[in-house]
């Protein structure tokens, strides 16, 4: 571990910079040295992006880098220049609007930083100052300082180990949260602040953006050629249009000498702009605050769920970015630690076999249960107990543990190990009596039952390797017997032992491992002299061995390892989380592939996906391992591809092909396939040499885990866990990727994935701390995607679409007018309509409804996976969806313009014969258009609640009472009066109120009619409305 | 105790609205209430189209084009735009009473009322009767803001410059004589344009007003002797000066002139012979446009308008239609949740 971290010191630091020397404790520079003291940045952590002074430009520069933005302040410059047929305030005041909110937002989010960086920096630390010891603030902390770290305590900054309290000078890291140290040191800093490893980890985490951000710059796009194409044709048909006889200069409207001077094409381009600026609302320009609010505020609903709410931790969910919540509902790859997201990471000894006989551990209070108290001839009875404590024995000493020194006098004990199965079977061992105390110089103590110390001298240790799926220790006993106990899987041990013995355990075994137990057998071979020098000189040799010394130790220890006598077997139990089968279960219905990456041994991982049923009984596996590789000789990547081949035959070729929408029932009546693959095959499938085609391989493992319900990755280094994340994320169609983990090894992936979902787990907070969300437990997994997730993708996603209808039916009668006024950049609104209708009055319900709307309740979503699929692949923003969502406004802008037109033919339309002028025309139309998208949302709306309620009828009561108080008063500021008592005269005239019901109604008759038509033919909707149906009407 | 606190701090607050639950209204939208809505629905459309389509039936409508194009024309003789003071007749004949009040309009087609440099060509400051803009007015008035000797042109402007000046005489011949119908020129502007929304400067006589201003080079007469016989329609509060100010919609419009509501015509235009008289004044062949009068009666709902009724009655049909199709539809396959 240690080492590691200081590779990462040293190793991997050359690109920055080439050296660095620290002089340790700030010696003064020897001046025969011609070294210009290097300057190092202090120690502060800076994640926040602005401070007080700099945040008005930066923040405003940030902004107007958005493409809508820049677009928009040109907009506001070119009407500010030019002459435009509306003032600057139409598109300024909005825009002011927009920036101001966002800028708020970002304040909020980057003062919440602040306070996250403050708690770093002023966290205190013991430095040592002139021979003393100083309490420092993090920050303050220099290069060339020397650091005092207590056990658990994380590290300030990048730190050389000067001197640790242990013996023998070593230290334990847990690179868990690469913090938490079990022993008192001095240490050095040599990178501070935003040098250390972590920050400049931070640094590589680039900005995540949604793939409805996606959608929204594509739609953007269409609507910017829309834009573009009405202002050429507008323009072009202004000059054709003047070409005819008396077209250009009327006598009624003669031009000024000015205009008259102008350039033509000078005129035209204007005129060009002009036009630009009056359709310019057609590009919604409050849509990204509206949807930068939404999800900001919809974050909320998240931290507030108290059913995150882990009353153990007393912590709710934690929502770190609100970028993302509409694509916790598009998740198609479900990345997962298993260690400490999947399971508990707590190993128990459940049980144990002795020579057939099952012993269980009932209970922790009392001392044995099981031990000895079977009936049977006294001689038996002994022999059995020779037995038991032969095994309990080759508990205690076959292993790699140590003891953690602890400060308590009396502790339980606890052991540092690199596998925490090894830790259970020595604490299973203690349970029975036998306690393992720990090395003093090559000697092993253990405790037995009559509290006497045993010690055994260690010989060799003859490692665990994932191909010979074993361990084994030679120990000489005090006595001077020499003896060898070796622990393993089942098919590594059982070759290697008497059959009779085997037929005893065997079963035992097969049952174990059918319950989800990682089981281990356990055997032991007495050593003669002859056989252990034999053994000890091939071991030396091997290891010296300077060329293939693995092949050779390999060959050395399956030399050793055989005639064995098999004792009895293990089985521990690694607690799955909480709900976990559910949970995984939940996401494979909701269509979402699960991917297990651990850098667990295969077996461990595989029990842990049958616990939790991630792999079924019927599930057909294909393991592509280094076990699976090795088998005929043949060299590796001959063997890997014939695999690929073959597996892609059965997983890809042979299988059906999937069609959309497939219910889960659908899937389970074919074959499941399951994919295993450990790390080092797969760095053989990533990087494979050149001469062979890689990039076959990677398409050909692509394909085949696409077509598996789940796959398994085990033996993954953090980095390995990245590529696979990267590999799938770029793969064909872009999937969206999710990556859950609970420790700093899963933080490569989490921040590589789309979501990262971070798990409060016991590990530290490093996941917590680079994730996008994070939840107390995996459980709740299901209720973040399936429950929040899909409601947030459908609110965003309609949202989206909604905004970019209204504008469109908003702008079109406005781009049809033109062919009525000589294409004279006419707006057919009053300005204050034009700056209102995005900010005033159709903002709010889109607002409400978008945090609000739960077009199918909570409780039926999570009830439901198979719904998740209906919203699938960016469904709802599609273009199939967006084609319908523009012709509906193309539709309606139609109406509303030529419905007027048409009344308008007759302009008399009051009892007393006066006619109205152009600002009644605009107002009816704009009145209807009000009326109209806003009970176009009313109808979409399935969750009336009273906010909905009111900000639905508020807006369009609030749109009547200002158009009759703008209309009343004469407005001293304003230079003209455009609209002066034109509203309440449209009201005393009987047509206009009859126009404005008929085409409110006709814009909104396909929408109701397709409403009453669609609902029917939904095999879900009906499904869950008979079924749900009490859920409905009496929960939500 | 502490726990206990620390517990309610961090704990989420479970109120309905932070855990979504507030109590909602989920319409559904079922075939039990959906087509007989729509049959409603559509009966009353279809009575109001029906009302509508016989109301305009029953308005009465006489249009004359008056422009001069066909040489049969009385008024051909004064196309000739050179030709000044130009007087034409238009005869018609009524087979039956034009019931009354009858409204007069006059309706100009290809004028674009609506260009954007046109209607803002005008300063309503000074429309409001600040005399600070009488003397300056703004530029967007221009090349309607001062004359060549830069003068300040009161009302400045294109709009108010082009003010439609052609006026109308109408007489029913009785026995061979003409009978003046007298017209009534009050109440055809908005109520709040002429008493609130535009005002002449209070200074009396008006006339001195404008002072060191020139009238508009199109008008023949100034704004304060817009109407000799009433002193209060004047200045910038003139009923015809007000209707032409209120720009219209489209490039052919009508606009109120008259109503005829006085004497021997309050009950409508008797039977008879007619000819109006028309001061031809107003250029419009120039850039092809055309000039007619028309004389309506309305009802509650305006002028003749046939668009309205039908619409309404199309829309009407349309959904008692798609009820029985739905219906048919809803009959076909039945539907689980109506049980």
């Amino acid at each position: 571990m240690l080492r590691r971290r200081l590779n990462r010191l040293f190793g991997r630091d050359e690109r920055k910079v080439d050296s660095r020397t620290i002089y340790v404790g700030h010696r003064p520079c020897p001046a025969t040295e011609a070294l210009i003291p290097p300057k190092f940045c202090d120690n502060r952590i800076v994640s926040s992006k602005y401070t007080v002074w700099n945040f008005l430009p930066k923040n405003l520069f940030e902004q107007f880098r958005r493409i809508a933005n820049f677009y928009f302040l040109i907009i506001f410059l070119v009407q500010v220049i030019v002459d435009t047929p509306t003032s600057p305030v139409t598109s300024g005041l909005p825009l002011f609007f927009v920036i101001t909110v966002t800028a708020i937002k970002q304040g909020y989010e980057d003062w919440l930083r602040h306070k996250a960086d403050n708690e770093v920096n002023k966290y205190l630390v013991t430095v040592l100052e002139d021979g003393r010891r100083a309490c420092k603030e993090s920050e303050k902390i220099k290069v060339g300082d020397v650091v005092e770290v207590v056990e658990d305590e994380t590290f300030p900054c990048d730190l050389i180990l000067l001197q640790s309290s242990r013996e023998d000078e070593t230290c334990f890291v847990t690179t868990a949260s690469l913090d938490g140290s079990p022993t008192i040191r001095w240490s050095v800093a040599v990178y501070s602040g935003m040098e250390t490893k972590m920050a400049l980890n931070y640094q590589g985490k680039s900005q995540k953006r949604s793939a409805v951000e996606k959608s929204i710059n594509a739609f953007l796009l269409v609507y910017l050629c829309i834009l573009v194409s009405k202002a050429l044709v507008c323009t072009t048909l202004k000059y054709v249009w003047q070409n005819r006889p008396g077209q250009d200069e009327p006598w009624y409207n003669q031009k000024t000498q000015k205009e008259k001077d102008t350039n033509l094409y000078l005129k035209m381009f204007t005129d060009f702009l002009s036009f630009m600026v009056l359709f310019n609302f057609i590009i919604p320009v409050s849509m990204y605050v509206t949807v930068e609010m939404q999800k900001f505020l919809g974050s909320f609903f998240i931290s507030w769920d108290k059913d995150f709410f882990d009353p153990e931790i007393q912590e709710g969910a934690l929502v770190n970015t609100s970028d993302l919540n509409e694509e916790l509902g598009q998740v198609e790859y479900v990345f997962t630690d298993k260690t400490g997201t999947l399971t508990q990471n707590n190993m128990e000894f459940i049980e144990c076999c002795i020579d057939g006989f099952q012993y269980k551990y009932a209970d922790s209070g009392t001392e044995l249960d099981g031990f000895c108290v079977t009936d049977g001839p006294v001689n038996i009875l002994q022999q059995k107990a020779g037995r038991e404590e032969l095994f309990l024995r080759a508990l205690c000493l076959c292993h790699t543990v140590q003891v953690k020194e602890t400060v308590g006098p009396a502790d339980l004990g606890g052991f540092i190990a690199s596998s925490p199965d090894e830790v259970a079977l020595v604490k299973g061992a203690m349970k029975y009596g036998f306690k393992f105390l720990g090395m003093e110089s090559k000697n092993m103590r253990v405790m037995n039952r009559n509290n006497d110390v045993e010690t055994y001298e260690l010989l060799h240790v003859l490692n665990f390797d994932p191909v010979r799926r074993r361990m084994s220790v030679i120990v000489r006993t005090k006595s001077g017997d020499t003896m060898l106990f070796c622990k393993g899987a089942d098919s590594s041990i059982f070759p290697r032992v008497r059959q009779e013995e085997v037929d005893k355990i065997r079963m035992h075994v097969e049952r174990n491992a059918t319950e989800g137990y990682r089981t281990l057998c356990v055997a032991y071979k007495l050593l003669s002299r002859e056989e252990y020098d034999q053994a000890d000189t091939g071991l030396r040799e091997a290891k010296l061995a300077l060329q293939d010394r693995e092949e050779k130790l390999m060959a050395v220890y399956n030399q050793v390892e055989t005639g064995m006598s098999l004792i009895g077997a293990t089985a521990v139990e690694d607690r799955l989380q909480e709900e976990a089968a559910e949970t995984m279960e939940a996401l494979q219905g909701a269509g979402m592939k699960v991917w297990v990456l651990t850098g667990d041994k295969m077996e461990t991982a595989k029990s842990t996906c049958y616990a939790c049923r991630l792999f079924q009984r019927s599930t057909e596996l294909l393991e592509l391992t280094v076990r699976t590789l090795v088998d005929l000789g043949r060299k590796r990547e001959v063997r890997l591809h014939e695999l690929l081949l073959d597996y892609h035959k059965r997983a890809v070729q042979d299988a059906p092909p999937i069609k959309a929408g497939v219910t889960r029932s659908w899937s389970s009546a074919n074959q499941d396939y399951g994919f295993i693959i450990d790390g080092a095959t797969l760095s053989l499938v990533l990087n494979s040499s050149p001469d062979s085609n890689s990039s076959c391989y990677k398409s050909l493992f692509l394909q085949i885990c696409q077509n598996c319900t789940t796959v398994l990755c085990c033996r993954m280094a953090p980095l390995q866990k990245a590529q696979i994340v990267k590999m799938v994320k770029n793969c064909k169609g872009s999937p969206i990727t999710l990556s859950i983990g609970d420790g700093a090894n899963d933080v490569s992936m989490i921040l590589e994935a789309h979501v990262g979902i971070g798990i409060k787990g016991r590990e530290g907070r490093q996941a917590v701390r680079n994730s996008d969300y994070a939840i107390p437990k995996l459980k709740h997994l299901k209720k973040l995607l399936l429950g929040h997730g899909h409601l947030y993708y459908v609110r965003i996603a309609h949202l989206v679409q909604y905004f970019f209808y209204k504008n469109l039916c908003f702008i079109l009668p406005q781009f049809l007018y033109q062919f009525f006024c000589g294409y004279s950049q006419q707006p057919l609104y009053d300005a204050a309509y034009l700056t209102m209708y995005n900010i005033c009055f159709t903002s709010m319900p889109i607002l409400a409804n978008s945090l609000l709307e739960q077009h199918i309740c909570m409780e039926v979503l999570m009830d439901n996976a198979a719904l998740y699929r209906d919203v699938a692949k960016n469904a709802m923003l599609g273009w199939g969806p967006f084609l319908y969502w523009t012709l509906l406004g193309v539709y309606q802008g139609l109406l509303f313009f030529f419905g007027v037109r048409f009344l308008f033919s007759n302009p008399a339309l009051q009892d007393n014969g006066q006619v109205f002028g152009n600002w009644s025309y605009g107002t009816i139309v704009f009145t209807v258009l009000v009326f109209t998208v806003t009970l176009k949302l009313a109808m979409d709306t399935r969750h009336w609640t009273w906010i909905n309620h009111f900000v639905i009828w508020g807006s369009l009561a609030f749109y009547m009472f200002f158009s009759f108080f703008w209309g009343g008063i004469i407005w001293p500021f304003l230079r003209q009066q455009r609209l002066y008592f034109v509203f309440a005269n449209m009201l005393s005239s009987v047509s206009a109120w009859l126009i404005i019901i008929l085409l409110i109604l006709l814009s909104l008759l396909p929408e109701i009619l397709l409403l009453v038509l669609r609902k029917p033919r939904g095999p879900h909707s009906r499904q869950v409305l008979s079924t749900y149906s009490d859920t409905i009407s009496f929960k939500c | 105790m502490m726990k206990e606190e620390l517990e309610t701090t961090n704990r989420p607050d479970n109120t309905a609205f932070t855990q979504q639950r507030l109590p909602a209204w989920q319409p559904m939208l079922s075939a039990g209430i959906v087509i007989p809505g729509f049959v409603l629905i559509g009966l009353a459309f279809i009575g109001i189209g029906v009302a509508l389509f016989i109301t305009s039936q029953n308005i009465t409508v006489l249009e004359k084009d008056y422009t001069g194009v066909e040489t049969t024309s009385d008024c051909y003789k004064c196309s000739n735009p050179s030709d000044k003071n130009c007087t034409c007749k238009l005869e018609f004949s009524l087979s039956t009473l034009f019931e009354g009040p009858v409204f007069f309009y006059y309706g100009l087609s290809n004028y674009f009322q609506s260009q954007r440099s046109y209607g803002a060509s005008k300063d309503e400051y000074q429309l409001s009767g600040d005399l600070d803009y009488f003397k300056t007015p703004i530029s967007a008035c221009s090349p309607y803001q001062y004359d060549a000797n830069q003068n300040p042109i009161v009302p400045c402007g294109s709009l108010a410059n082009s003010m439609f000046n052609d006026t109308f005489k109408l007489y029913q011949i009785v026995n061979g004589t003409k009978k003046l119908v007298p017209f009534d020129g009050k109440g055809i502007a908005w109520w709040t344009d002429y008493n609130i929304k535009y005002r002449n400067p209070s200074v009396t006589p008006l006339k001195n007003a404008f002072n060191g201003t020139v009238k508009p080079s199109f008008w023949s007469k100034p704004a304060y002797e817009l109407d000799t016989s009433d002193p209060s329609n004047n200045g910038f509060v003139n009923q015809d000066f007000l209707v032409w100010m209120r720009r219209a919609a489209l490039p052919d419009f009508r606009k109120l002139y008259r109503r005829i509501t006085e004497g021997d015509y309050a009950r409508g235009l008797p039977a008879g012979n007619y000819s109006l008289e028309i001061a031809y004044n107003y250029p419009v062949l120039s850039f092809g446009g055309r000039k007619k009068v028309v004389f309506s009666n309305v009802s509650w709902m305006g002028g003749k308008n046939q668009f309205l009724g039908i619409a309404y009655l199309v829309v009407g049909s349309l959904c008692v239609v798609m009820s029985m199709v739905m219906l048919i539809v809803y009959a076909k396959f039945k539907f689980p949740e109506d049980d």
